[in-house]
């Protein structure tokens, strides 16, 4: 078994803004994030797929398919947005880097059976740089 | 705890099959099928785990890991055409993946006997790909 990494960037705008929550109580929360033009970040999106080697080629997955996945999928909608734009962040939803890592979670799964047929290569990890200083990962365990 | 040494190398490596049509070769390997190959900078971290000793307080002399990992990978890997230079990579496509199983193969019974362990190599082709092989118990 052996993990493959493709690493993506893409810049977008957010705003941190809980509708649930008061104006002050925002403020207080998110801060400078609250500011009600939005900000923006240089998004760096790693996604690992796992399985095992192909013998006669030697690869584990197609990149190429990988690829298109994550630019049909992830880059082409959220590439020079602004998240509170996406219809998943319209709701109660605020699009935090943990929220938007979960976003893309869905969103991968939910190609990934057309992008990859057969039960390998499975989703693994998405990780996202949101800055040089934050980082969010979730470990996907697909099935 | 985990150690990592990290080293770099430079490559050129071809993904194809001789024994394939030129078709199919394109198809898979894509640009990568050249049969005169392309080269990276490949960047190889090493990973360790192990207790640190009471008395050097070190897991393993990261200067013994250096050794090996030069000996191992650089002497032979580095500056050089994989598919003809290296072994198994006459016979074996040298894809990123091969590459980082085959420096486990070299690297793993140098720590055999502990008193730190092969954890994990991570090859990365490019700043955008790498992988991570755990070795065949992973």
């Amino acid at each position: 078994m052996i993990q493959l990494t493709r690493r993506y960037r893409f810049a977008a705008s957010h705003r941190l803004h809980s509708p649930a929550l008061s104006e002050e109580a925002n403020d207080r929360l998110y801060g400078k994030c609250n500011n009600p033009h939005g900000h923006g970040h240089d998004y760096i999106l790693e996604v690992t797929a796992r399985g095992p080697v192909e013998p006669e080629s030697g690869l584990m997955m197609r990149t190429a398919a990988l690829d298109e996945l994550v630019e049909r999928g992830v880059l082409s909608r959220f590439r020079q947005s602004n998240l509170n734009d996406a219809p998943a962040f319209q709701g109660a939803t605020v699009p935090t880097t943990e929220n938007l890592v979960e976003e893309i979670e869905r969103r991968l799964r939910e190609g990934w059976r057309e992008a990859f047929a057969g039960p390998w290569p499975v989703l693994d990890r998405i990780r996202i740089q949101e800055t040089k200083r934050n980082v969010f990962e979730v470990t996907v365990n697909q099935q | 705890m985990l150690i990592t040494r990290r080293a770099d190398f430079s490559s050129s490596h071809a993904c194809y099959r001789p024994d394939w049509s030129e078709e199919r070769n394109r198809a898979v390997f894509g640009h990568s099928a050249n049969p005169r190959g392309h080269g990276h900078n490949f960047v190889l971290e090493v990973t360790l785990e192990g207790a640190p000793d009471s008395v050097t307080g070190m897991v393993l002399d990261l200067k013994d890991l250096k050794a090996i990992i030069q000996s191992e990978v650089l002497d032979p890997m580095d500056h050089r055409f994989l598919n003809h230079e290296v072994p198994p990579f006459d016979r074996v496509v040298p894809t990123t993946e091969n590459i980082a199983i085959e420096i486990w193969r070299r690297l793993a019974p140098h720590f055999a006997d502990g008193p730190a362990r092969l954890h994990s190599v991570r090859l990365y082709e490019t700043e955008d790909l790498y992988v991570d092989y755990q070795g065949d118990a992973a």
